[in-house]
């Protein structure tokens, strides 16, 4: 076979692209198969305000999502956290905590498979979950839903950037401070973009990019 | 012939239970490479196996809040179309939202579960939910590589700056995403329970650090994002009812 004489991280882009682009074909395949199966189209007008209502923003946050992580995770990681998603409430910070954990850096040989054994690894037990519950949906649906746990699960986003801030910032607190007051100061004061907030993860880095650059170039970080 | 619609239909189970089962094969394929390579660079067992047991000790709560996320589309768009959408590239947040969108676009709602939907309102909203999370797959496999090795560059370039580098474009992310928390202060103390959820993860977080530094509990270290997320949402309870008791 052609592919056994590329290195690793050559046969990762490799497969990773006929799995991801084979992905994208399924995932096309199941509205087009409803489609034909029930002889039933999507009404014109209703697809094009809907797709405009959502295609600008999200195809924007996709774009920056992939400039953003696909660093964090590394090649293998990325092929296959961007198919399986929920990657800013889960794949990344999952990623994150076993880096840290084995003292692995992103974009090194090590932390390359250990972002992909980390992404998988969520990706299955998520995909298991998901599964559970689907089957079990009657018995757990007043559980998951009952009004007490609403709150709980209403603040997941906090709760779990809470303790992964106080992780990320412990490791390089210099270069946090920019980045942070800005981003509160900016979200307080216009509070009308926190919904879209994600537009300004690129606008954070670049801030804590330059920020660090000084730093950097003063010798403050050594 | 016709088939009889309906958004529950073994018909879309069936289609949807194929696409899921190639999620997992192909998590398994990039697990396994991954896995072989490690030994090849000569990465501990006992390392490899610490990774897959925190991963998948951290995964479940944001799982189960996933899950949640599909049995509320459930109610309006049957069970097969959120359960593809939330476990292939889905996130819950974008979910929730297209689903929104397009069912207000074909004249219904999300929330409006006493009618059910035409054959044709439903492909729409499977066509708009589909279409609009898109970009990642096709983006990634253009730009990865470049991408990838444009980082790789620099640090070959200057070590410590790429490193530095790195730790910016974590900090960027961490910081939107903590700077969105305080987007609703100025609605009054309702606004502040995020900010408040917030903070008790970030002091359980430092006491866990404590703990492993201090105590020497190696194994809280595996636990440490776990616990103060599922803490922080525990107190989310009484933090919430206190503040609507004030409130009231």
């Amino acid at each position: 076979m052609k592919t056994r004489n590329l290195s690793y991280d050559d046969g990762t882009h490799f497969w990773g692209r006929i799995w991801m682009w084979g992905m994208g074909v399924l995932l096309l395949a199941f509205p087009a198969a409803i489609c034909l199966y029930y002889n039933a189209w999507p009404e014109a007008g209703g697809f094009l305000k809907g797709l405009l209502a959502i295609a600008p923003m999200f195809w924007v946050v996709g774009t920056i999502e992939v400039i953003t992580y696909v660093p964090m995770l590394g090649a293998g990681g990325s092929y296959l956290g961007f198919i399986t998603g929920n990657l800013t409430n889960l794949k990344v910070p999952c990623t994150i905590t076993a880096l840290n954990k084995v003292g692995a850096k992103p974009g090194t040989p090590e932390g390359e498979v250990v972002g992909t054994i980390a992404v998988a690894i969520s990706s299955i037990v998520t995909t298991l979950i998901i599964i559970i519950g689907v089957l079990l949906i009657a018995p757990l649906t007043p559980i998951l839903d009952s009004p007490t746990l609403k709150p709980a699960f209403d603040q997941i986003l906090p709760a779990l950037f809470g303790g992964l801030g106080v992780a990320l910032i412990g490791q390089n607190l210099k270069v946090a401070i920019a980045p942070i007051a800005s981003m509160v100061i900016l979200f307080v004061c216009v509070p009308s973009l926190a919904p879209s907030g994600a537009i300004f993860v690129p606008v954070a880095a670049i801030i804590a990019i330059a920020v660090a650059r000084l730093m950097y170039k003063k010798g403050w970080l050594k | 012939m016709n088939h009889e619609f309906n958004v529950n239909s073994p018909f879309m189970f069936t289609i949807v239970a194929i696409i899921i089962a190639m999620v997992i094969a192909q998590s398994f394929f990039f697990l396994i490479r991954a896995w072989k390579q490690a030994k090849k660079l000569g990465i501990d067992t006992a390392k490899l196996k610490s990774v897959v047991k925190s991963s998948a000790i951290f995964t479940i709560v944001p799982a189960i809040s996933i899950l949640i996320g599909v049995i509320a589309l459930s109610k309006k768009l049957g069970l097969p179309l959120p359960w593809l959408r939330l476990s292939v590239i889905g996130a819950l947040t974008y979910e929730t939202a297209a689903a929104g969108a397009a069912a207000n676009a074909v004249g219904t709602s999300i929330g409006d579960t006493a009618t059910l939907l035409t054959a044709s309102q439903f492909t729409t909203i499977a066509w708009v939910m589909t279409l609009g999370i898109m970009a990642g797959v096709i983006i990634t496999p253009i730009i990865s590589r470049k991408l990838l090795g444009g980082v790789d560059k620099l640090e070959k370039r200057d070590k410590r700056w790429g490193e530095i580098l790195m730790s910016a474009l974590f900090m960027g992310m961490i910081s939107a995403f903590l700077g969105m928390i305080f987007g609703k202060v100025g609605t009054g103390l309702v606004g502040w329970i995020p900010v408040f959820v917030m903070l008790a993860s970030m002091v359980i977080m430092l006491v866990c650090a404590v703990l492993i530094k201090k105590l020497k509990l190696k194994w809280v270290e595996d636990y440490a994002l776990p616990i103060s997320m599922i803490g922080a949402m525990a107190l989310a309870i009484p933090i919430s009812n206190a503040v609507n008791a004030y409130i009231a």
